[in-house]
């Protein structure tokens, strides 16, 4: 091969690794996008029935529910427009507590209870997920006030 | 008092940036000696000035002075000593002042270290540190003052945030700034260079051990955010492809890829502007990530406040420094054309493409972490990308810079013919495959391909990066501290590698009910709750239960997890119990009570998690092995010295 022709060939296998890598991160971006539903969305059907995807809303007092010594836990999100219910296995997250927002990422199941995978509440008790405090505000429902220092 | 002393220290700093800016700058266009020696001494003035302030901050934070508003925010009467210290830098207005003295440090490390540079070079870099200084002490000053008064005072404090109450958080933001402030000095050097139109392989000389500093303070910093992680938030990973995570692992990629590139400039005079481009890149990340961190554009445990007002000034700062360093590349960069040619198969041809799998990298990552954000500010949907995602696209230019890391140590300038190291690399990669098989499939079972193929990358590197330093020693060769860098550096990586494929093929998890008594199987290992009592921290209390660990009746280790409240901010947190082995580790935490005596437990087991973190310091070690060669210690050539002196003349 001439230094020309290899180098041409070099050219082509980089372009053709490029494109596929392009291609491989396209699909695998799509694949893993994970969208963002409030309890109204889900309400109205407007979440799908057959992917994985988020609903947050604030749990009311008094709708945890957990059966003696079982990990299995059910409980209700809210946008105070529309409930959704949800139910989750497992070890839940510090920052867990009725009267607080959360964000449940799981798939909705045949009976109407969202089962989720994983169950987000990272925040302090002056701070909401911004999705929840979004979806609270369409409702017209004001967040919480502050806590008794003003937060910078 | 001390807050006002401190307050007007800072305003002082910023007043000495200023002068430090403009005679750095124009006194090396105009060729004054006296106005740089000015910059000079406003380096070390505001040095002081800054070191006094951030004094005058731990001070009030040691006094529980709660009438200054930033600690009744922060610390509280019953914070054990230590953690007020920490606490300084616990929340945002706090860690903008450990950066802006950690920028007054590097300035004055530049200044003292600059023996063997041209003062005019010197000059210049000073002068652009003292504009991000300024910048910085500016956005403090307007946004974000720590020394605000609060009226009337708060009997006692909100608490440091108890998740940064730990060893391992307390010293991990200086470390993380220590690095993303470090790039700052390779894009000073850069535009410096653009400034003066001249870049050689002494410049890159010079710029090296900067580069490299700032590269492995990053590596401590990223590596203790992610053991911090893995042991205080309770669900026992490594790593989450957090935005916030993300932040600081771009800069990193960037940064890697600018010390090798730089090696290229340095011998060889090639890659100048890519170079440049690599040095602005990485300041840049450094301040997108603050900007992501800062601005309440993303939630997490980092993101202290969301104040728009401090989003759109470090995004203004950030605009100006990326904006004007890149129009500067655009209008100078065709200066620093190289003409030196290398064949397809060189040193050059590998760090090549060793730089382009990392900015690749780099993109993915970008993608991922900004792309949201996007959607969310052009009012689309909600939407949050899935590690998924970044766990199977980070390897697509991941793997093959591993495979092409082990040649690549090997290969020769301009052109490699492998003739001397063919038998032994393809030696290695005999014994790295069935080493790798012996592993995956003798010690822990057959799990999948990219298990193996991840193995056999990590002890492929490992082997060829001893390969060169023991021939050298066998032979009697000389063996400089470059050499030995980067072969422990390199070693390092393959560790990490070997962790991380182990840890993320075999860990074992599981989330399950346990009453006292009771005995559970996991792993292989028998795990008994002994029993479940109240113990009282200085400032929290917490349930604590006993969990014995038996392998075949015979104990293996006893763990205390806890699960503690926080008496002021009455969050719950977990503390997890660790029993530590160099293979292994086995991984209790507590989760909630269920009723009945029972508690929720995530038991864990992870092999080979260790190697994570000590990979990572090693590679840390490797960097600060190769910044101790000699030629970087070594004064001005001649000619140099001459350009510069008859530089000062005409003066």
């Amino acid at each position: 091969m001439t230094p020309r022709r290899r180098r041409m060939t070099l050219v082509a296998l980089i372009v053709l690794g490029v494109g596929a890598a392009t291609a491989f991160a396209l699909t695998a971006f799509q694949d893993n996008l994970l969208y963002f539903y409030s309890p109204s969305d889900v309400s109205a059907g407007k979440a799908p029935a057959d992917r994985v995807f988020r609903v947050g809303g604030m749990v009311p007092e008094g709708s945890f529910t957990r059966e003696p010594g079982s990990l299995e836990a059910h409980f209700v999100l809210t946008d105070y427009a529309h409930n959704v219910k949800v139910s989750y296995t497992g070890v839940l997250p510090d920052l867990f507590r009725e009267g607080q927002g959360v964000i449940a990422r799981g798939r909705m199941g045949a009976d109407g209870v969202f089962v989720a995978e994983e169950v987000l509440a990272k925040h302090d008790e002056n701070y909401m997920p911004p999705e929840v405090a979004d979806s609270l505000k369409k409702q017209h429902q004001k967040p919480p006030a502050d806590g008794p220092l003003p937060t910078t | 008092m001390a807050a006002e002393l401190g307050h007007f220290a800072l305003i002082l700093a910023f007043c000495l940036a200023l002068p430090q800016a403009f005679f750095g700058l124009m006194g090396a266009h105009w060729r004054r000696p006296h106005w740089i020696a000015l910059a000079n001494r406003a380096v070390a003035g505001q040095w002081v000035f800054t070191l006094f302030s951030f004094a005058c901050l731990s001070y009030v934070f040691y006094q529980n002075d709660f009438s200054v508003l930033y600690v009744a925010q922060n610390s509280n009467s019953e914070l054990p000593t230590f953690y007020r210290f920490a606490a300084v830098w616990g929340a945002h207005e706090g860690s903008l002042l450990l950066w802006l003295l950690v920028q007054a440090t590097w300035a004055l490390g530049v200044a003292a270290f600059s023996g063997n540079m041209p003062q005019q070079m010197t000059s210049r870099v000073l002068g652009v540190l003292g504009l991000i200084s300024a910048g910085f002490a500016l956005f403090i000053l307007m946004t974000s003052n720590p020394f605000l008064r609060l009226w009337p005072a708060a009997p006692d404090g909100r608490d440091l945030n108890p998740l940064l109450q730990d060893p391992a958080l307390a010293i991990h933001p200086p470390m993380l700034y220590i690095g993303y402030v470090g790039f700052s000095v390779p894009f000073a050097f850069a535009v410096a260079a653009m400034l003066e139109g001249k870049l050689d392989s002494l410049w890159a000389r010079w710029v090296r051990p900067w580069a490299t500093v700032a590269w492995m303070f990053l590596t401590c910093g990223i590596a203790l955010g992610s053991w911090w992680a893995y042991y205080e938030l309770g669900w026992g990973g490594w790593w989450f492809w957090d935005p916030v995570e993300n932040a600081s692992f771009m800069p990193w990629l960037i940064g890697t890829a600018l010390i090798h590139s730089l090696a290229v400039t340095e011998k060889r005079g090639l890659f100048k502007s890519w170079t440049l481009l690599l040095s602005i890149t990485a300041f840049s990340l450094s301040l997108l990530g603050t900007f992501l961190v800062r601005s309440g554009v993303i939630e997490s445990v980092h993101a202290f406040a969301s104040d728009p007002g401090r989003g759109l000034f470090i995004l203004s700062f950030l605009g100006v420094c990326v904006g004007g360093a890149l129009a500067l590349y655009a209008w100078r960069a065709p200066l620093f054309r190289s003409n030196a040619g290398f064949a397809a198969v060189s040193r050059e041809s590998f760090l090549l493409f060793n730089n382009m799998l990392l900015v690749g990298a780099t993109i993915v990552i970008l993608l991922g972490t900004t792309y949201p954000m996007f959607m969310d500010a052009f009012g689309l949907d909600k939407v949050s990308v899935g590690p998924p995602y970044f766990e199977a696209m980070f390897l697509v230019p991941m793997l093959p810079m591993v495979f092409l890391l082990a040649p690549g140590m090997h290969a020769a300038w301009k052109k490699a013919s492998f003739d001397s190291t063919k038998k032994i690399l393809g030696l290695l990669l005999g014994v790295a495959i069935v080493l790798a098989l012996a592993v995956s499939v003798g010690a822990y079972g057959w799990n999948s391909v990219m298990t193996v193929v991840g193995l056999t990358a990590a002890f492929w590197v490992a082997g060829a990066a001893l390969v060169d330093p023991i021939s050298r020693w066998r032979n009697g060769h000389s063996l400089p501290a470059s050499i030995i860098g980067m072969s422990v550096a390199h070693f390092g990586l393959a560790l990490f590698i070997i962790g991380a494929t182990t840890v993320e093929s075999y860990k074992e998890e599981t989330d399950l009910s346990l009453k006292p008594g009771q005995t559970t199987e996991h792993a292989g290992f028998e795990f008994t709750m002994t029993k479940v009592e109240d113990v009282d921290g200085p400032n929290y209390q917490a349930v604590q239960s006993e969990v014995v660990i038996t392998r075949d009746g015979e104990q293996v280790a006893v763990v205390h997890p806890q699960k503690r409240v926080y008496r002021v901010q009455k969050n719950a947190m977990t503390e997890a119990g660790i029993d530590a082995h160099w293979n292994r580790d086995l991984f209790v935490a507590m989760g909630e009570p269920l009723g009945e005596d029972a508690w929720s437990l995530r038991l864990q087991y992870k092999p080979m998690v260790r190697f994570i973190w000590l990979g990572a310091a090693v590679m840390a070690l490797g960097g600060l092995i190769a910044i101790c060669d000699r030629r970087y210690r070594k004064r001005v050539t001649v000619d140099e010295g001459a350009a510069a002196a008859a530089g000062a003349k005409t003066a």
